[in-house]
Formats: C-alpha cells, sequence, structure tokens
C-alpha cells in the first residue's frame, strides 16, 4: 500500500527535467539498461520522497536514473540508461 | 576577595552550538517515510544477515538466530538530510559490537548492503563502541517494513540515510566504496553537526 503511494509516473519530473535540459522531456523515449524495454519518460516509476529523485523502469524496476540537487548544483547518474532519445527543440 | 571577575564564567563554545538540533533542521513529532524504490517484502524465513568481505570467516545468521542475539534498547534523536529531525526514538536491536565481536579484520570501511539493492559506506570506526544497531523494532513495535523492516541498520550520529533500510547485511572493506546516494552527490560521511549534506559540504 505504502509503495503506491509513493511511487508516482514520469510526469512528476516534468518540470525537473526542464529545468536540466531546457525542453519537455516526458516525451522522450528512455531504453532502460537493465531489460532494454523501451518508454516515454512520461510513463516510468519515480520515487521522489527520498533524499533525491529515482527514476526506474516500469517494465523491471532497474534504476533509470538518478537526480540530487542542493546547494545550488545537480548531479545526474544516467548509467542505468542504455539510450535517451528525444527530438531537438 | 573582591576580585571576582564574572567574565570567567562558563567555558567557550567556540562557535559549538548547545542545540540538541543540528544546523538546518526542523523538529517533526510524526516519522516521515522516505523511499527510492518499492518496499522489499522479506518473509522471516528468508532472512538473512551477513558479515563478510575482509573477513576469514564471512558469519551469517538466520532471523532466529539473529533474535537469540543479545539485544539492546536505546532512545536517540535522529536527523535526516531532508532537514526534519526526530527527537528521542526507541530502538531495540543487536548493537554491531556484538556482531562484529571477535571478527579480525584488517578493514577501515564498511559498506551496508539492503533486500532491494541499497547500499551505503561508513567508516568501521563509527559502528563501534556503542554507535551503531542493526534494529528490528520500533516503539516497543516490530519495525514496519516503510521503516525498514524486518530490520534497519541504526546509526543515529550521521545523517539518517546511512541508518540503511532492509540491511540484510555489511561488507568490511580496505577502501571506501561510496553507496547508494554518496556515490552521486551525498557526502561520504554525513554528520549533522557538520552539516554535510552534499559534495564538497
Amino acid at each position: 500500500m505504502e509503495t503506491a503511494e509513493m511511487k508516482l509516473d514520469g510526469n512528476a519530473i516534468g518540470g525537473l527535467l526542464r529545468e536540466i535540459f531546457r525542453m519537455e522531456m516526458t516525451t522522450a523515449q528512455a531504453t532502460c539498461g537493465g531489460c532494454q524495454a523501451v518508454n516515454p519518460i512520461g510513463r516510468v516509476d519515480v520515487y521522489m520522497k527520498a533524499p533525491g529523485t529515482v527514476v526506474r523502469c516500469p517494465d523491471c524496476e532497474h534504476i533509470l536514473m538518478r537526480i540530487v540537487h542542493g546547494s545550488g548544483r545537480y548531479w545526474l547518474d544516467l548509467t542505468g540508461m542504455r539510450s535517451l532519445e528525444f527530438v531537438e527543440a | 576577595m573582591g576580585f571576582v571577575s564574572r567574565g570567567f564564567r562558563g567555558k567557550r563554545r567556540d562557535n559549538v552550538s548547545s542545540s540538541r538540533l543540528p544546523p538546518g533542521q526542523y523538529v517533526v513529532n510524526d516519522f516521515p517515510v522516505l523511499s527510492a524504490g518499492p518496499t522489499p517484502r522479506v518473509s522471516l524465513d528468508q532472512w538473512s544477515f551477513s558479515i563478510e568481505g575482509e573477513i576469514d570467516e564471512p558469519k551469517r545468521w538466520t532471523w532466529t538466530e539473529f533474535l537469540a542475539l543479545p539485544s539492546e534498547t536505546v532512545t536517540k534523536d535522529i536527523h535526516c538530510v531532508t532537514k526534519w529531525s526526530k527527537f528521542e526514538t526507541t530502538w531495540k536491536g543487536v548493537s554491531m559490537d556484538t556482531l562484529l565481536d571477535g571478527v579480525d579484520t584488517a578493514a577501515e570501511y564498511i559498506t551496508a548492503f539492503s533486500y532491494g539493492g541499497y547500499t551505503t559506506n561508513l567508516p568501521l570506526e563509527d559502528v563501534m563502541d556503542r554507535k551503531a544497531w542493526v534494529a528490528y523494532e520500533f516503539d516497543g513495535q516490530p519495525l514496519h517494513p516503510e521503516h525498514g523492516g524486518p530490520a534497519r541498520l541504526l546509526v543515529p550520529h550521521l545523517y539518517f540515510w546511512k541508518s540503511a533500510k532492509w540491511v540484510r547485511g555489511i561488507r568490511l572493506e580496505k577502501e571506501q566504496q561510496p553507496g547508494f546516494w554518496e556515490s552521486n552527490g551525498y557526502h561520504i560521511y554525513g554528520d549533522p553537526w557538520r552539516e554535510q549534506r552534499y559534495w564538497g559540504d
């Protein structure tokens, strides 16, 4: 039950990703580095009630991205994503 | 007599806060739940706690064996890096001193690892001398899965991300290996009294 409460979809990080990439990213296509599934960012699993934001594959729960924002800086770990495809602005 | 100077009463505090609340924190009365992923559901007959790495004979306890170890009940203030602090939380568990009793190791660091894949790194000395426990009760009740049950690490003198939920064991290491948050922006040590939140703090 608490899991369902904590889990959001990728639209929850639309604003955060716009701060970082300076464009709309919820339609970008993420390829999971674990199971190779391709999902739009709007459909991934997001956990934000944590020291950072953790983005997981909706098919296998593999971590796609970890985003930490604090003290005027961002830290991005994208190692769990094999590819992130998006249309030029 | 007669040369009493009030100016020499008391000691200088040298900027060390006398407050019970570390800098930048606020007090909560509830117990916020933080999570970086789905809550692992570990059945007690599958659960175990291990000590591995720089140790000749790795150690492992089943749930029944773990409950048979000498336990302690401690009351501690806890401080989350997301800025809430909670005073006087009461836990029952096994001290790391008990778990490491008789272990001969060249390690200076540990990595705690959890069901669900979480990790966090700590200096070995920070889990010795009654500074760390593996806790399985909170407030007299079995530790709820959302707070890290069946058992979690409790290291109250550091930010609470170091107190790994759903802990499954520790690895003894000669070199420090940054854990889940420490490898992506969060401070390698995490002392709330020095406000060591992020890299470079």
